[in-house]
């Protein structure tokens, strides 16, 4: 079926902006995105005095401005998160996946895990939280979060740990508001407990420098649908090189490794979530390798 | 089909509430205060209670202290629903037995996620 034309923004201002939003995050903007540029751009254009796309564009074009692509990007991508999102998932996280890692790190008690697209950083937060609500069962771990996105605005965000009352809302259950938040105002701020316990950092998927080393868990949710499928499967190359054979990644509803990547299989413990292709042919549990 | 029963003084709340949870395939049943909501209950319980604070008759923390004495087959998750967003009230309401709270305004998304939260979808 074919969608309707985008209403008011030129094609060609649409082209450049895509352009950049490519460029700057391998992203590809979304039919649904492409139909909302207008709205989405709004609040862009009023703070720099523009009055519409096509001279948002014309003004991309002319002059090298990192302040507004930096603007225009973070506004074209989408920034949805919620805390524990997807619910099934993080109680399969709690119930399934974190016994089974503590079982196979206890030697090293030590435990990465890698939240890669991580937006505003509401998946870290949950983490932490389903970590730091089991602390008795994490006593003398040395736990590292890392938590990673490509936009500046959402990692400061992420950073401050300041929500919204309509984001702390949706998918925190009201025990874990009252043990790990505190009014801000109107908004809700995360305890500075927690906060310590993730480390923020913008980032680029294709050619990342935050993470190293290799991952007991990543999750890297609702991030590939918008890349094309030789992004994909360059970013899932680079997920194989901060992974080890006993590593389990964890992709969004409706995303796979099936036909994208050589590194990674169906793992047959967790439903939905992968594991390397090397280490589950050979019979999971083998010693711990660093995957390339 | 799980049951809703929506307390609320308000119609328009009632209504909005109705909409969003019919749309989330649960029956939805309506009180206008405290007591309605306790005597509905007697006759037969929710699985799931969407409380107001602040009612005539009745307040909805008044309903929650009288459910806890009241002889019902089985206890509904009740969640507050109310316009009251202090820290000081959110603590009341869950040491009274509470499963969740929202704060108004709220949307089909918070709602939902506070429904599955409790486990009634």
């Amino acid at each position: 079926m074919a969608l309707p034309a985008v209403p008011v923004s030129s094609e060609g201002a649409t082209r450049i902006l895509s352009g950049l939003l490519e460029a700057r995050t391998g992203q590809i903007l979304s039919e649904s995105r492409a139909w909302r540029i207008e709205t989405v751009l709004k609040p862009v254009l009023r703070t720099h005095g523009l009055r519409d796309i096509d001279e948002l564009a014309s003004r991309l074009l002319r002059s090298r401005n990192p302040g507004l692509d930096e603007d225009v990007v973070h506004a074209l991508l989408n920034n949805e998160s919620s805390f524990f999102r997807d619910l099934q998932i993080f109680d399969m996280i709690r119930r399934q996946i974190l016994p089974q890692l503590r079982e196979k790190r206890a030697r090293e008690r030590r435990l990465r895990i890698w939240s890669a697209g991580c937006s505003t950083g509401q998946e870290a937060y949950s983490l932490a939280i389903q970590l730091r609500n089991e602390a008795e069962l994490w006593q003398g771990w040395r736990i590292e979060i890392l938590a990673t996105d490509i936009s500046r605005a959402a990692i400061n965000q992420a950073r401050s740990g300041v929500f919204p009352q309509i984001d702390v809302q949706r998918g925190l259950p009201v025990a874990d508001l009252l043990t790990w938040f505190e009014p801000a105002g109107d908004d809700w701020r995360v305890s500075p407990d927690l906060r310590r316990m993730i480390d923020f950092r913008q980032d680029n998927l294709f050619d990342s420098r935050a993470a190293t080393g290799a991952y007991d868990l990543i999750l890297c949710r609702n991030v590939l649908l918008y890349f094309t499928q030789e992004r994909r499967h360059a970013v899932l190359d680079l997920l194989a090189g901060r992974s080890h054979d006993q590593s389990v990644l964890l992709l969004g509803a409706g995303e796979t490794v099936i036909g994208q990547s050589e590194h990674f299989v169906p793992h047959p413990d967790f439903r939905g979530a992968y594991g390397r292709k090397r280490a589950l042919a050979a019979g999971a549990g083998g010693p711990m390798r660093c995957a390339r | 089909m799980k049951n809703c029963l929506v307390v609320d003084d308000s119609k328009v709340i009632r209504k909005v509430a109705r909409h969003i949870l019919e749309s989330l395939e649960l029956s939805v049943r309506e009180a206008v205060d405290g007591q309605d909501a306790l005597t509905q209950c007697e006759a037969a319980a929710p699985d799931v209670v969407l409380l107001d604070w602040n009612m005539p008759v009745m307040s909805g923390m008044e309903f929650l202290q009288a459910l806890t004495h009241t002889k019902l087959t089985a206890r509904p998750k009740i969640i507050f629903c109310t316009t009251e967003n202090g820290i000081s009230h959110i603590k009341a309401a869950v040491e009274a037995g509470a499963d969740e709270y929202v704060m108004k305004p709220f949307d089909r998304e918070t709602l939902e996620s506070k429904l599955a939260i409790v486990g009634v979808i």
